[in-house]
């Protein structure tokens, strides 16, 4: 399972990229793999402003619909819409193409709760 | 400890995910996706490991009479090698299983779901009647299916058997790839195709073989995933989903298996019953107006009323479209009926439709 070095990781199986004070977000590639062919996403648009762990969309696949949590607060100010329009590039390129959505972070402390490749790597371990 | 297919080291090598599925541990799907082998499938041709399903023999002076007396097919219209699609219900016209009837020259054989085998074989000796004896040999058969357009082009490859004049539910005993096996037109896809049965050991040089002969037609593994999905654009039922010990042939649209005619079988006087009071609800296939994958027990609505619940659902890749199967109480159970599909708390429109899904299958 690949488990890029350069990223953050949730329990709900998403990574997180950070750039200056934006975060990108997307499903880890064994999210991808546990859901099977992915096939619609709906997400609140840009613009919504969340907290961390609140659900700001979700994800339809052949095998399980999932919720998709925020993993920092903030405001989502882009949605990648090649996968709006091309879901199957998540199962593809997860961590590269398939990034979901772009956010702007209230408090880039929380970044600090956030699981290392590591830890996330231990999780799915216990997990499959 | 789960079961492994004497393919299961193949599939590892092609990368397979493997889950446990009906105490095996089998192939969901390969590196490309259930999408890709879903496509693979109807455009030219797929492998499948189905040796998980169970195979019952029934041999003895009265077999035709017990197959009769169990199944509400009528198997005394079966010829010689051939096949019929047929069930077995309890007294109560709930489902045990749907089958295959296979009547080969010294016995006939019973083609069982795998998450089945072992109550199917236990509900068939406990209402075993006159001369026959039955054998679950299941552990030792090893059943391949090539499934899509060019199904015969590669099979014709590996066989003497003039498969242009096979028809569809036909076997023959048989040597394919040199290998003695029975060779029925038969499949779960829609597509035209066959399923190959023999001994265990002889399995893995079978697989092998196919795949090597199908090079040509891009022939490729496919997972258990991609034969939900290909089913299910077809309308076939799956058990455990469509149908079960709750529901009854008539709901579920096979009444062209259930012979209310035959003498007697087991079931019949229920069947009969639900059949002139009248069946109240239907087994329905349905497209999302809406966006959404519909899944097993999600609620069906009607003008805000609860009416029924899905059996089955996904997102088909060949019709691109979100579909699913149902029961619903009639008359929604009529084409062109709007309904909706109570999807994680939201009502999502949707719409009653003729079967099948997929209308330009290759099968014979």
């Amino acid at each position: 399972m690949n488990i890029p070095d350069n990223l953050k990781y949730t329990k709900d199986h998403e990574w997180v990229r950070v750039e200056g004070e934006f975060v990108f977000e997307g499903l880890t590639d064994y999210a991808q793999s546990q859901l099977a062919d992915i096939v619609t996403f709906e997400l609140k648009p840009v613009g919504s402003k969340f907290k961390k762990n609140d659900i700001f969309g979700s994800v339809e696949a052949v095998k399980a619909v999932v919720d998709l949590y925020m993993a920092v607060g903030g405001e989502i100010v882009e949605v990648n819409e090649k996968v709006m329009n091309t879901p199957e590039i998540v199962n593809s390129d997860p961590y590269g193409e398939g990034w979901i959505v772009k956010a702007k972070m209230d408090d880039a402390d929380e970044l600090n709760e956030l699981l290392s490749p590591d830890d996330y790597k231990k999780l799915i371990e216990e997990q499959s | 400890m789960p079961k492994k297919t004497a393919i299961y080291d193949e599939h590892v090598k092609f990368g397979a995910k493997i889950v446990e599925f009906a105490g095996f541990l089998m192939p969901i799907q390969y590196k490309n996706g259930i999408f890709s082998e879903v496509k693979r499938v109807r455009e030219t041709v797929g492998l499948f490991d189905v040796s998980h399903m169970g195979e019952v023999e029934i041999r003895g002076k009265d077999a035709l009479e017990f197959i009769n007396y169990i199944t509400i097919n009528d198997a005394s219209k079966l010829e010689q090698f051939q096949v019929q699609y047929s069930a077995m219900c309890y007294e109560d016209g709930g489902i045990v299983d749907d089958l295959l009837v296979y009547k080969l020259p010294d016995k006939y054989i019973l083609i069982v779901n795998a998450s089945n085998t072992d109550k199917d074989f236990d509900w068939i000796l406990k209402n075993k009647r006159g001369e026959v004896e039955i054998n679950n040999i299941s552990d030792t058969i090893t059943q391949l299916a090539i499934q899509g357009p060019d199904a015969e082009k590669v099979v014709q490859k590996l066989t003497d058997v003039d498969l242009s004049v096979m028809e569809f539910y036909w076997a023959t005993v048989t040597k394919v790839s040199a290998i003695d096996c029975i060779l029925s037109r038969t499949g779960y896809t829609g597509e035209d195709g066959f399923e190959i049965y023999v001994k265990n050991e002889s399995g893995r040089k079978l697989w092998n073989d196919i795949l090597n002969a199908g090079g040509e037609f891009k022939i490729e593994p496919v997972g258990l995933g991609a034969r939900d999905l290909l089913r299910l654009e077809m309308k076939y039922c799956l058990y455990g989903n469509d149908i079960d010990k709750l529901t009854t042939p008539l709901e579920a649209g096979l009444s062209w298996i259930t012979k209310l005619d035959k003498e007697n079988f087991i079931g019949k006087v229920a069947l009969l019953k639900q059949k002139e009071e009248g069946i109240k609800r239907r087994l329905i296939c349905f497209e999302m107006i809406e966006k959404g994958i519909p899944r097993h027990s999600y609620e069906i609505i009607k003008d805000g009323k609860n009416i029924g619940f899905v059996t089955s659902g996904n997102f088909s890749p060949s019709v691109n479209k979100f579909i699913g199967l149902g029961y619903v109480e009639k008359p929604f159970h009529k084409s062109g009926n709007e309904i909706s599909i109570d999807i994680r708390g939201t009502q999502k429109k949707a719409v009653v439709v003729k079967p099948p899904f997929y209308k330009n299958a290759s099968h014979k």
